[in-house]
């Protein structure tokens, strides 16, 4: 399942017809081959990974092991020095777009920190995500359709902030904006949505809460999980895939058992004594 | 009566016509002559004011050189005046009288047209409109924010009146556009004349106001609302908010022109003066007063902040910009959601438009002191008649 870390292709190129044999032809994304270095700090290095449709993935890895930047390159904020990333098998290629066209496309992204916009209720933060036309004339004369109103509901629903629809989402608990930032994706109906530690700073309650939440969203979309958390990683990642990130490359990619008992990871985490730990 | 509604709660347009009333009935009142262009001048103020906060307020983009569109819309008023005074000018020639006193032969290409009143009125809105869009075009895309887009605004403003100042500019320099004689076929100095000078501004305020709110109440709006609060996450969520952005702007931009060109007639001139950069950060210490993110508030502060203005540089010059300074450093540490603020919080109603974020605008008014004192300073440049 591992992809190796091949550097067969020159850069640049857009086709990319059976340049990896063995690649399933039906992945939502793939990251081929991107590397991204700052100033002569290499962030990503030939960061390869696969995504198949509905799955759930989760990438773990210490601090600085590339893990934003991987999202910032898949989400358009960063170019990458070389490399592509494709979406629906090799059909889109996603590099050369600004952060809303990519957004439009189908990846949704939440931040880190909670980013919702305090100055409009829950709702309206809501209506302004939905997956509708978002040019600026439309806008003016935006009025919600029924058909419409109904999924925002369902999303208030889901993530359990019916009650509090007309409050300033600036008034939020920390948790409540969390799932508010979740719930914008969601109406947004994204084909990957990218989660950034999505429980910093949560309850016990609140985490559990969204580890159902995020579990629930599997299946129809594909969701991939950044997260420091092992214990949180653990709970939702079940049998699937869990990619370990080291120094901006895919260290170990399985089920969270494998990649827990593969030596470079327990290395990584834990350290050797002697070596490698002069980061 | 659903898109009433949808703009002003009950109470709140009960509040609008009021103060709608008595802006217009105020030329009933056995008032001094002076008065009426006064006024005028004020609404004009205010209307730019209200321009601002739609930039300022509502998309978080502070300009520091708004003075440009507003001139732009002067002038281009200004040229028709000045084409309307006809042989009446001192030299009695078919030119205006600074291209006589140059000693130009005829006149100018760009000078062609403002003959006609509708193409100077197009020209009002067209000049300041494109200007506006083009200079937004390349700041927005190239994605300049914050402190650095409001500096690029004032070297704007700056450049403009540099170039104003020149007489091969073709503007009359340093003099600017002066002794207009009649709009319209209707003579400048007859008191009934200015009183409808100063309805018109007074209506263009009306309009400028409830255009405004009209796209704040919008979808329009709310976006443009939180691209000033979480810009990366209006972009994530699938828009681009350069087309907004410059929308928002452009119209600001529009509406100062209008407030130009109405403000012209009413006190006669237009000179490269009032593109001082000091001028703009004015406008946004009207706003900052009067309380940002409300559009009324910068009716409100127009008016306090010019109306000390007029009292204070007639009766004690010198201490103006103390005043200035005072009131703005006052507004900032006490009252940072300004006189509007004050009220909600006397009142204790919890308007929808209320900030959240307090903290942040006192910042962005921080960031104004900083600039604002080397450009109060340009003593050399002619004062504001």
């Amino acid at each position: 399942m591992t992809e190796a870390q091949t550097t067969t292709t020159a850069p640049g190129t857009t086709e990319h017809a059976d340049a990896r044999p063995g690649l399933n032809k039906q992945s939502i994304l793939w990251v081929d081959d991107i590397s991204v270095s700052f100033e002569g700090f290499k962030a990503l290095t030939n960061l390869t990974l696969v995504l198949d449709p509905g799955e759930l993935r989760c990438v773990i890895g210490p601090n600085g092991a590339g893990k934003t930047t991987m999202m910032d390159v898949i989400t358009g904020k960063t170019r990458p020095d070389s490399g592509h990333v494709f979406m629906f098998g090799q059909t889109v290629e996603l590099t050369e777009r600004t952060e809303s066209e990519i957004a439009v496309l189908g990846i949704g992204r939440k931040f880190q920190r909670p980013t919702v916009f305090e100055n409009l209720t829950v709702f309206e933060n809501l209506e302004l995500a939905l997956k509708a036309h978002k040019g600026v004339f439309k806008s003016l004369v935006w009025k919600l359709q029924g058909e419409q109103k109904s999924r925002i509901e369902s999303a208030l629903e889901t993530i359990g902030l019916t009650e509090r629809r007309d409050s300033k989402s600036g008034l939020l608990a920390h948790g409540q904006k969390q799932w508010l930032e979740i719930g914008m994706l969601l109406v947004q109906d994204p084909k990957v949505l990218l989660v950034d530690e999505p429980v910093a700073g949560m309850t016990h309650r609140e985490m559990d809460k969204t580890a159902e939440l995020l579990r629930s969203l599997a299946g129809e979309h594909t969701v991939v999980v950044v997260e420091h958390d092992m214990d949180f990683v653990r709970d939702i990642s079940g049998g699937g895939q869990v990619t370990v990130l080291h120094q901006g490359r895919v260290l170990s990619e399985g089920t969270m058992d494998e990649v827990q008992n593969d030596p470079k990871v327990i290395e990584v985490y834990l350290g050797k004594p002697e070596g490698a730990e002069a980061e | 009566m659903k898109t009433l509604t949808s703009l002003h709660t009950p109470k709140q347009w009960l509040g609008l016509l009021a103060a709608s009333a008595i802006i217009l009935l105020i030329p009933l009142l056995p008032l001094p002559d002076h008065w009426m262009p006064l006024l005028g001048k004020f609404l004009c103020f205010a209307l730019v004011a209200v321009a601002m906060d739609l930039v300022w307020g509502y998309t978080g983009v502070l300009s520091l050189g708004h003075a440009v569109f507003f001139s732009l819309g002067g002038y281009a008023m200004g040229m028709y005046l000045m084409r309307s005074i006809g042989k009446e000018g001192v030299y009695r020639s078919e030119l205006p009288d600074f291209m006589v006193f140059l000693d130009w032969k005829e006149l100018p290409w760009y000078w062609h047209g403002f003959d006609s009143f509708p193409f100077a009125m197009a020209m009002v809105v067209i000049v300041p409109g494109v200007l506006a869009f083009i200079f937004g075009f390349f700041a927005f895309r190239s994605r300049i924010k914050g402190v650095y887009f409001s500096i690029i605004t004032q070297a704007l403003t700056y450049a403009f009146m540099l170039l104003m100042f020149r007489n091969d500019t073709g503007f009359g320099g340093n003099n600017g556009l002066t002794d207009f004689k009649r709009l319209l076929g209707y003579p400048l100095a007859d008191p009934s004349v200015k009183k409808a000078l100063y309805l018109i501004s007074a209506v263009a305020l009306l309009f400028g106001y409830f255009a405004c709110r009209v796209v704040i109440m919008s979808k329009l709006g709310r976006v443009l609302l939180a691209i000033r609060d979480a810009e990366g996450r209006v972009m994530f969520s699938g828009y681009n908010p350069l087309p907004y952005k410059l929308f928002a702007w452009t119209m600001s931009a529009v509406l100062c022109g209008i407030a130009g060109a109405l403000y012209v007639p009413q006190v006669g001139i237009i000179n490269p003066s009032e593109l001082a950069p000091a001028n703009s950060i004015e406008i946004a210490i009207w706003v900052a007063v009067g309380g940002r993110s409300t559009l009324v508030g910068g009716v409100i502060g127009a008016f306090i902040v010019n109306g000390m203005k007029s009292y204070l540089t007639a009766a004690y010059p010198d201490l103006w910009l103390f005043a200035l300074g005072a009131v703005f450093i006052l507004v900032t540490l006490f009252m940072p959601e300004g006189v509007v603020g004050l009220i909600r919080k006397a009142f204790g109603a919890k308007d929808k438009d209320d900030i959240v974020v307090a903290d942040e605008s006192a910042e962005a008014i921080a960031e104004e002191i900083t600039t604002a004192p080397e450009t109060l300073n340009e003593k050399n440049l002619p004062s504001r008649a």
